[in-house]
């Protein structure tokens, strides 16, 4: 399991998952499931590996968190947006305030704007995961910087179901650093104090003419997110790219 | 309620015609809106593709396309496209192309028609067509009485003088002494409990012989007679006569306004056209008349923003100018003596057409009796056009830079010789020949042998429209001058893509556009001056393909309210009016519409081409 296959200059993740075949995996994750509506979420399948990316539904998607780490932070808001290449339906966003099970601190409030007060009423993500995997059936996850929605998601779920969530997606941090961070920054980068490009979301989106969003709203990010891979496709990929050379 | 596309709700609520739709309204199309990413260079939509939604541009740019492949429109940030084709049969008609990478918000179609249904300002924009929009723009009011229509508010020129109930008449009258008023209000511990004007302090005070220390409250006027603000300088001047009184305070929602004295009115009158003329002819000198200036141009501003169309302006501008040359004609004959031998002064150009605004060179002309000898005579006739010329200088209209004045030897002359110009200039024809004198076929006798003009003009009706090559000579210098595309961001564009900072929209919009009515009124034989005019009898005459006739006269309406507004709000910012139009001084609703109008007065270019000019090109 050591061997990450050729030597691409791909960014693995150590929280990648290794997965090859994930049609094949999405048939035995139903078989394994036990909550009914995981069951349902693995049982409408996942497109293959060498689906054009151009066939494929999409589902932009941001977390409003508490924190940055999985195992001690929770999520206070999660916003979709379905997709395709050709048409993003903010119409037919999705946006669910939750109530995390540990405490909001002060800068997470700063941050967000989400307040004590209007979490109080919000419900538990258990409440919402029906729609939530509704929404995510069939489609493949699209997100800025994998290392927040899948493992907070997955983390979530094992806490509340025991059982956790698998799920392959499309990082646009990712297609990004690939065209940015393609070789480690060479001597004479650091001679002439090269500053790396930033790949942050809104940096990204100038590159590529997009507008200034305010952040830390989970759909106007996934909406963001969203525009970005549309942007990216458009530049330097093809609505043929299959979609094994884009997603994690 | 959560919003959840706040930021294109936000974005809609920056940009026309959005933004004047109510927010519920908004939140609606915010929440049914679609996004897509368009690479530069990439093609949006296609001729005849299927509609399902209005396109408006977050950001980027993107050009649209006739059919023929030629440059429509070119739109940036918050502009709209594929309207057309949704209102007629929700197929593009305009193919679009992103100029740079763009970001295009999709409004589905449905909510575009239940826009148009529920919103007039949103209807007016996008669905009717653009001949009609041209049509809704000017304001065509007939009759703009300005005492009826002008709202006492605006006679206010200062915050009210007052003084408290417990000042006494020598306070008073010092209070009134520096701020220069004849009144002022006396407040009580309730607002206004009085007025005291310099009657009360005459009647009251010192005709009774009360002392200095006499509180104001004993000798001021306390059944106060006042006005809302929001009612009529008619009202307000019929309150006066009734009431018999010379102050009015002005009130809104009870406080104090401002207090409008009986000279207010008058003074306000005295900006009235008839006001300024009368008052032309009262003069006694060109420094006397030079000093009318202002009042002429408060007149024109006047006339500007109590929406007179530029019909009623260029006519009492021209009747303006007449008189001042009039009047200047009197004084140098008073000066001069009387003239040797009869003539007739001439009004050439934009003051015979009757379309004069504030800034317009004087172009004038003499034509004197056939017995005329220049050697005995020429000298008095020198130095009558020599005062003329300078006293309109004088009097804010600049001398003509082409030359055409009468003080210029050659358009200083007999009859004959004016009948023989014309002959060459129609039977013998030239572009080159025309080009400058295109100017003389506008011509209105102003003083003197007034028939002699009529006479002239006689003459080039007769001739003109039997000369196929004199018409296509004019049609050709009438082809000149050419109209913009349209605008860009804040750029002016030219139909080769380049753009400028602003446009002479004298020499891009009304000169090209009174040329080529000019070369029609030429072609059916034609008598009248106004451009208006002339296109109402080229309308009956059946020359124009059906429609196009009313389409020029909004474009022109359209073109020349641009110029009259731009010149008006130089005046009212204390500036020198120009014709220069910048395009981040217009609207984006005057953008619109001054596009349409460059659009149809190309067409119109186009037609001339085709039947004045044939196959020749």
């Amino acid at each position: 399991m050591l061997y990450l296959g050729p030597a691409k200059p791909r960014h693995q993740r150590p929280d990648d998952p290794k997965v090859t075949d994930w049609p094949q995996q999405y048939q035995q994750l139903a078989r394994q499931a036990r909550n009914p509506a995981l069951q349902q979420y693995y049982q409408a399948g996942i497109p293959a590996g060498e689906t054009p990316i151009g066939q494929v539904p999409l589902l932009a998607m941001d977390f409003e968190t508490t924190g940055l780490d999985a195992r001690r932070d929770g999520i206070l808001s999660i916003g979709t947006v379905p997709m395709q290449l050709d048409r993003i339906y903010s119409s037919q966003a999705r946006h669910w305030l939750l109530k995390p099970k540990f405490q909001l601190t002060a800068e997470s409030v700063l941050l967000h704007g989400i307040t004590h007060s209007a979490i109080e009423q919000a419900p538990d993500i258990t409440e919402i995961l029906p729609e939530l995997l509704q929404q995510m059936a069939g489609k493949l996850v699209v997100v800025h910087f994998r290392g927040i929605e899948r493992p907070f998601l997955d983390a979530t779920l094992h806490d509340r179901l025991g059982e956790g969530i698998q799920f392959p997606l499309l990082d646009t941090m990712d297609l990004e650093a690939r065209l940015h961070r393609a070789r480690p920054p060479s001597l004479l980068d650091k001679l002439l104090g090269r500053q790396p490009v930033s790949i942050r979301l809104a940096d990204s989106r100038r590159r590529y003419g997009l507008p200034d969003y305010r952040p830390h709203d989970a759909v106007t990010d996934a909406l963001a997110c969203a525009e970005l891979l549309q942007a990216q496709i458009a530049d330097r990929f093809s609505p043929e790219t299959p979609l094994s050379e884009l997603w994690r | 309620m959560h919003i959840e596309q706040i930021e294109i709700l936000e974005f809609l609520k920056r940009h026309t015609p959005f933004e004047q739709l109510p927010e519920a309204m908004l939140e609606q199309v915010a929440s049914e809106t679609d996004v897509r990413y368009f690479k530069a260079g990439s093609s949006i939509l296609q001729f005849g593709q299927p509609l399902d939604a209005l396109y408006l541009i977050r950001s980027g740019a993107v050009e649209t396309f006739r059919r023929t492949g030629e440059l429509y429109n070119r739109l940036s940030e918050g502009g709209i496209f594929a309207e057309q084709g949704l209102l007629i049969n929700r197929k593009v008609r305009f193919p679009a192309t992103a100029l740079e990478d763009t970001l295009i918000y999709l409004i589905p179609a449905d909510r575009f028609d239940a826009l148009c249904e529920q919103s007039d300002f949103f209807a007016d924009y996008v669905e009717i067509s653009d001949e009609e929009r041209r049509k809704h723009n000017p304001n065509r009011r007939a009759d703009a009485n300005e005492l009826m229509t002008s709202k006492v508010s605006t006679l206010l020129s200062r915050e009210p003088v007052t003084l408290p109930y417990t000042a006494n008449a020598r306070e008073a009258a010092i209070a009134m002494q520096q701020a220069g008023v004849s009144s002022l209000l006396v407040l009580g511990e309730n607002g206004v409990a009085g007025i005291l004007t310099d009657r009360d302090l005459r009647n009251r005070l010192l005709a009774e012989g009360l002392p200095y220390q006499t509180p104001v409250q004993d000798i001021m006027t306390t059944e106060l007679v006042s006005i809302s603000h929001q009612r009529f300088v008619f009202e307000a001047m019929l309150l006066m006569l009734r009431h018999n009184v010379h102050h009015l305070p002005v009130l809104k929602d009870g406080e104090p306004l401002g207090v409008i004295a009986i000279s207010d009115i008058i003074r306000y009158e005295s900006k009235n056209s008839l006001f300024v003329v009368s008052s032309i002819f009262r003069q006694q000198s060109v420094a006397e008349l030079a000093s009318l200036v202002p009042d002429v141009r408060a007149c024109f501003v006047r006339m500007v923003n109590e929406d007179a169309n530029s019909q009623m302006i260029g006519s009492a501008m021209a009747v303006i100018g007449r008189s001042f040359k009039q009047r200047l004609l009197e004084l140098a004959e008073a000066e001069l003596g009387p003239p040797p031998v009869p003539y007739c002064f001439l009004a050439l150009g934009s003051m015979a057409r009757e379309e004069q605004l504030i800034v317009t060179d004087q172009d004038n002309a003499l034509i004197l009796h056939n017995d005329f000898d220049a050697a005995r005579h020429d000298d008095y006739f020198r130095q009558l056009a020599d005062f003329v010329c300078q006293g309109l200088a004088a009097c804010g209209y600049p001398l003509c830079s082409g030359d055409i004045m009468a003080t210029n030897p050659k358009w200083r002359q007999p009859l004959k010789v004016w009948q023989q110009y014309f002959e060459d200039w129609i039977k013998a024809p030239s572009a080159e020949r025309l080009l400058h004198s295109s100017i003389f076929f506008d011509l209105a006798g102003v003083w003197g042998k007034v028939e002699w003009a009529e006479q002239l003009q006689r003459q080039i009706r007769q001739l003109a429209a039997k000369q196929p090559l004199f018409l296509a000579s004019m049609a050709r210098n009438a082809l000149q001058r050419t109209p913009p595309l349209g605008f860009f961001k804040d750029f002016v564009m030219e139909n080769d893509g380049r753009h400028n900072n602003s446009l002479n929209i004298k020499r891009r919009g009304t000169a090209p556009m009174a040329d080529l009515i000019r070369v029609h009124a030429l072609a059916i034989g034609n008598s009248d001056n106004n451009s208006f005019d002339r296109l109402k009898a080229i309308m009956q005459a059946g020359l124009l393909p059906r429609g196009r006739g009313e389409d020029l006269r909004d474009a022109l309406e359209v073109i020349a309210m641009t110029r009259v507004r731009h010149q008006a709000r130089a005046l009212e910012a204390g500036e020198e009016p120009d014709n220069q139009v910048a395009p981040e001084q217009l609207s984006d609703f005057e953008r619109r519409h001054l596009k349409e109008a460059f659009q149809v007065l190309s067409n119109a270019q186009k037609f001339l081409k085709f039947r004045y000019q044939g196959a020749r090109g």
